[in-house]
């Protein structure tokens, strides 16, 4: 999934105090999960941000709702963007994918992200998430026993660890971050796959990530 | 190593590894200013004393004058420089950029790097590369030099028209023993000398033990005829120094006895030296080492008399 963190308060509360009536809107997929921008988040922000504006004597009113997926037409449905006729402002507690799509959806409505989006990852504990996916376009996994080095390891390095790695740990992050290639050693050993890793590995193409553009997936045979 | 003596680069390095000389290098970290005046004060105190001298690329992830600029400055100045690359700061165009930039200037040996990370330097805000790694850069500087192409396979001539004029430079690269996990160190080592590493230096040795084993290892893989390795060495300049060493720099461990020998000591800098010594003999007895690499970290002015000591100096022609 991808997993984002809620902005400040203080960042949020900036965009807010500039318009008269603003709608905080929430995605009930990604973000839900990661607990940062689902239908209780925004129920809390909306309320920390009316009080807020009563104490400071801000006129704002605060309107709460989350929809399924901010990152899909379908469900945009015509009570949501009923609510968003009536507001001068969206904030939108989706991704950085939910805020761009509300952007193109809502017109003249101004938008602003309450969320910032870190990462494609995964829940290894409640309330711990970590990095798993770079997006490269162009998955390797097959050849390193399942663990990405060019996302895990902190230099992307294809051909072994470097001098970094200690105790499992890599040095950018000892507290946190697990050494890819340790994992990766560990893995391919218990698979009896070890002399792969001895094969040298060419430069990565790295057309297929972000480097070569903005990217998009268009699929002919499913198109409508 | 093989028997044919055709020169790779005509490197001086290279001479005096092909001719079976126990090669000395040196290291000189460029200012973090535009002085010119350190470089050639710093390759005053290393000139004769050692065959090469590295040439360090924002080492520690600290901006210096670049090592293309400063390893010229070091060649006028009477030395032979290593010009370090890492994979951090530039991609694949600015490397060989460069590498046809450090042919032209006449800096005849390149040591590939992957790169501390930025996160350790003066700009840790700073957006890392990481095009490739040590083992592809390795790799690529093997192919423009022997295959005269650039990584993208097209040949390095100005025009059709024109001569293939490519880049030769005697092929540098580091191993550390020390890193985890242990078993994968000398995988490593043999990745980067089937990339195309021709010497090695490695990272510097406190573990005189932990060493041993790896060279061991390098050995029983034949290694150490296929590529020169160069050990390294640091020599401890004080007690904090080595827990510094010990403590915070990852995969580097500093035994007990030496940093109760440079506490016990009256002058610590000095017992510092006498260890250095000390090791610099001890390796030479390993088999399969080549030469020695000391690092003398912003102490330039010390190599002199640590090779005086061991026994290093002269150095050959």
């Amino acid at each position: 999934m991808i997993v984002a963190e809620r902005k400040p308060f203080e960042e949020i509360y900036e965009c807010v105090k500039r318009h008269r009536k603003v709608l905080l809107l929430g995605c009930g997929t990604c973000v839900t999960v990661c607990m940062a921008g689902g239908e209780k988040e925004v129920n809390v922000l909306a309320n920390q941000l009316a009080l807020a504006a009563r104490d400071r004597g801000d006129d704002v009113e605060v309107m709460e709702h989350t929809i399924t997926r901010q990152c899909d037409d379908e469900f945009f449905d015509e009570a949501t963007m009923k609510k968003v006729a009536e507001v001068d402002a969206v904030v939108s507690m989706g991704c950085g994918v939910g805020v761009q799509f509300c952007a193109a959806k809502f017109g003249d409505t101004a938008i602003y992200p309450g969320l910032n989006t870190k990462f494609y990852g995964a829940t290894l504990e409640q309330g711990v998430w970590a990095e798993r996916c770079a997006g490269c376009g162009e998955c390797v996994l097959g050849d390193f026993g399942g663990v990405c080095p060019v996302a895990r390891c902190s230099k992307s390095l294809l051909n072994g660890p470097c001098g970094g790695s200690a105790d499992g740990k890599c040095e950018v992050d000892p507290e946190n971050v697990d050494c890819a290639w340790q994992l990766i050693y560990d893995r391919m050993e218990r698979l009896g796959r070890l002399e792969e890793l001895e094969e040298n590995r060419p430069m990565k193409d790295w057309s297929t990530n972000r480097d070569g553009g903005p990217r998009t997936v268009t699929r002919e045979d499913v198109k409508l | 190593m093989s028997e044919q003596k055709t020169l790779k680069s005509g490197s001086r390095l290279e001479k005096i590894l092909t001719e079976g000389h126990f090669a000395v290098t040196g290291e000189l970290g460029p200012p973090k200013s535009a002085d010119v005046e350190i470089i050639k004060k710093k390759a005053g105190y290393l000139k004769g004393v050692v065959d090469a001298v590295n040439i360090t690329d924002n080492q520690t992830a600290i901006v210096r004058m670049s090592s293309m600029a400063a390893g010229l400055f070091a060649l006028q100045a009477g030395l032979e420089p290593v010009v370090q690359i890492t994979c951090r700061d530039r991609n694949r165009l600015a490397i060989q950029a460069d590498v046809l930039g450090a042919q032209a200037c006449g800096l005849r040996n390149i040591l590939c790097l992957s790169g501390d990370h930025q996160r350790f330097g003066n700009h840790p805000g700073s957006k890392n590369v990481f095009d490739m790694d040590s083992i592809q850069l390795i790799n690529m500087l093997k192919r423009m030099r022997d295959d005269k192409v650039f990584a993208c396979g097209d040949e390095i001539r100005n025009t059709k028209k024109q001569p293939v004029v490519e880049p030769r430079p005697f092929i540098g690269a580091a191993a550390n023993p020390f890193g985890d996990p242990f078993a994968f160190r000398v995988i490593r080592l043999a990745k980067k000398v089937k990339a195309g590493a021709d010497f090695i230096q490695t990272q510097c040795i406190y573990d005189m033990e932990r060493f041993k084993r790896w060279m061991t290892e390098v050995v029983n893989r034949g290694l150490h005829e296929q590529v020169y390795i160069l050990a390294g060495i640091t020599p401890l300049k004080s007690v904090r120094m080595a827990e510094y060493m010990r403590d915070k720099v990852a995969g580097l461990s500093v035994p007990d006895g030496l940093i109760e020998r440079l506490e016990k000591a009256e002058n610590p800098r000095e017992e510092g030296e006498k260890i250095a010594v000390e090791q610099i003999q001890e390796i030479r007895e390993i088999p399969g080492i080549a030469g020695v690499h000391i690092m003398a970290i912003e102490a330039e002015k010390s190599v002199a008399g640590l090779a005086e000591k061991a026994g290093l100096l002269p150095r050959p022609a």
